[in-house]
């Protein structure tokens, strides 16, 4: 439904991350734990765990929304605090995120929306920002949307204009929070294989953070699964089915 | 409190940073200038227009009864410039705008969206703060002189009209015109301008520190109308006592 017929030739540079002894809390509350991982440049990686496990809080800290308390990000090898920035203070870096509520701006329309970035940090013309913005929207199956508002369009359309907005930026790193929560299953589904296409087109890295199993199961290269701020699981979907750590079997057996 | 006035000041030097982006930001500003100064005329006249009545009103029988009524003029004249045009239409302005402000931004910080900008590396500073402030800044003080000149004909309309004063247009206006001077209706402007400040950045503070759904949306616009009042009126008196002594 919602595939180009003709994928755009689009390819990137996937950019490598690791994650080393992350530790946040809020409060007394410890959120994360001292979590560690690595991904490689264009894999998929999916972080599952239960409500409250902190899995949007991380993914705050991988798009640079909030202060680790100790413990580092590396993007490519870099700091995330020392990304390089050109002088409008854009991160040379190209990371995206999709928001779980799509986080559209409200009082702009769907065009307006996606092609904010390019407008904002004035990288094209004004012909060249509308054909990309048609490009994308045509490419997560929303042409003809363009001067819809954000509160015109369902959930799923949400998501998928959260995705061009997010396509946009040719983004090397995208972060996806809980792409396909509140959606029926066949969006559900169409959006998953929307994450596949995008990471095997342009070759960029993806974190999903997900509690959906059939999604993460089918598109990750390496799952995560995140409980009470650790990491209790981590490897390729095979060995994480097959670990026998009760609270991994009670929340895959759920 | 304190803590909130440091965050305030941290915000009006980021604006102040911003400021030469003003230029690219320059729709947005135009948008609000628009909407403060276009959207707040009518209820800046109608406030205004009353505002100089009632004051002719109380007064002008009381001066008339001493043999002053044609002082009338200069009362209502010099009292819309220095004190009640720029602190009224500032209470305005918190209420109609300032609400206005705190509850879009704060919306947007809720719904994710001031997020969303700062991953797209669009600094909301830049991009929300800025031109509001900007604008807010430019609308009241000429909002201020629009109201000082609709209070002087209110003021004027009910000195005319009611009969205990009986103080005709011509007698009203050549006083106003002997006691007013240039630099009263420049104390009003400079004043309003300093309002402006504050409202925008109280207003736009609270905004972007809003949690907690539609309820703190709520929280955040009480909390900048109020504050913004309060503010406005403690300023009014330490802003009062040093233009005084450049009289």
């Amino acid at each position: 439904m919602i595939m180009n017929p003709n994928p755009s030739t689009d390819s990137t540079q996937g950019l490598g991350l690791e994650v080393r002894d992350l530790r946040k809390s809020f409060g007394t509350q410890t959120v994360l734990n001292g979590v560690s991982f690595q991904v490689k440049p264009g894999e998929i990686f999916v972080v599952m765990g239960p409500s409250g496990s902190g899995k949007s809080v991380l993914l705050r800290h991988l798009m640079g929304l909030e202060p680790a308390d100790a413990g580092e990000i590396l993007i490519d090898g870099q700091d995330i605090e020392d990304s390089p920035r050109d002088a409008n203070g854009r991160r040379l870096h190209r990371i995206a995120m999709v928001f779980q509520s799509g986080a559209l701006l409200n009082s702009l329309n769907l065009a307006e929306n996606v092609g904010l970035y390019l407008r904002e940090h004035r990288l094209k013309s004004e012909k060249e920002i509308n054909e990309v913005v048609l490009e994308k929207l045509k490419l997560v199956g929303l042409e003809g949307a363009e001067d819809k508002l954000p509160s015109e369009l369902s959930g799923g359309m949400r998501k998928r204009a959260a995705i061009a907005r997010a396509l946009v930026m040719d983004p090397q790193l995208i972060l996806y929070d809980e792409p396909t929560s509140e959606l029926d299953p066949l969006s559900a589904k169409v959006i998953s294989q929307e994450i596949q296409e995008m990471n095997r087109r342009i070759g960029a890295t993806s974190v999903v953070v997900s509690h959906d199993r059939d999604m993460a199961f089918r598109i990750a290269d390496q799952i995560a699964i995140l409980y009470q701020g650790d990491i209790v699981a981590l490897g390729g979907p095979e060995e994480v089915k097959k670990c026998d750590h009760p609270v991994i079997q009670e929340f895959l057996n759920a | 409190m304190f803590k909130s006035i440091g965050e305030a000041l941290v915000l009006l030097w980021n604006v102040i940073r911003a400021l030469p982006s003003l230029w690219r930001q320059r729709s947005k500003a135009l948008d609000q200038l628009f909407e403060i100064g276009n959207g707040s005329l009518l209820m800046a006249g109608i406030l205004s227009i009353f505002i100089g009545g009632v004051l002719a009103l109380q007064t002008g029988p009381v001066m008339a009864e001493r043999g002053l009524s044609g002082a009338i003029g200069g009362l209502v004249g010099l009292s819309m410039c220095k004190e009640l045009g720029p602190v009224m239409m500032a209470i305005l302005i918190s209420g109609r705008i300032g609400s206005a402000m705190s509850a879009e931004i704060g919306s947007m910080r809720v719904y994710q969206e001031i997020d969303a900008l700062r991953a797209m590396d669009i600094d909301p500073v830049h991009y929300l703060v800025m031109p509001r402030i900007v604008a807010i800044s430019i609308a009241l003080p000429f909002l201020v002189v629009f109201a000082i000149l609709v209070g002087w004909v209110g003021g004027a309309m009910v000195a005319a009209s009611n009969p205990q004063i009986d103080v005709s247009f011509t007698v009203y206006f050549h006083n106003l015109r002997d006691v007013v001077e240039f630099s009263d209706v420049l104390n009003g402007i400079f004043k309003s301008f300093i309002f402006a400040m504050v409202i925008g950045l109280v207003c736009c503070h609270q905004g972007l520190q809003t949690i907690g759904g539609p309820r703190g949306v709520g929280r955040t616009v009480t909390k900048a109308v109020v504050n913004s009042i309060v503010m406005i009126l403690i300023l009014d008196y330490f802003l009062t006592r040093i233009l005084l002594t450049f009289e």
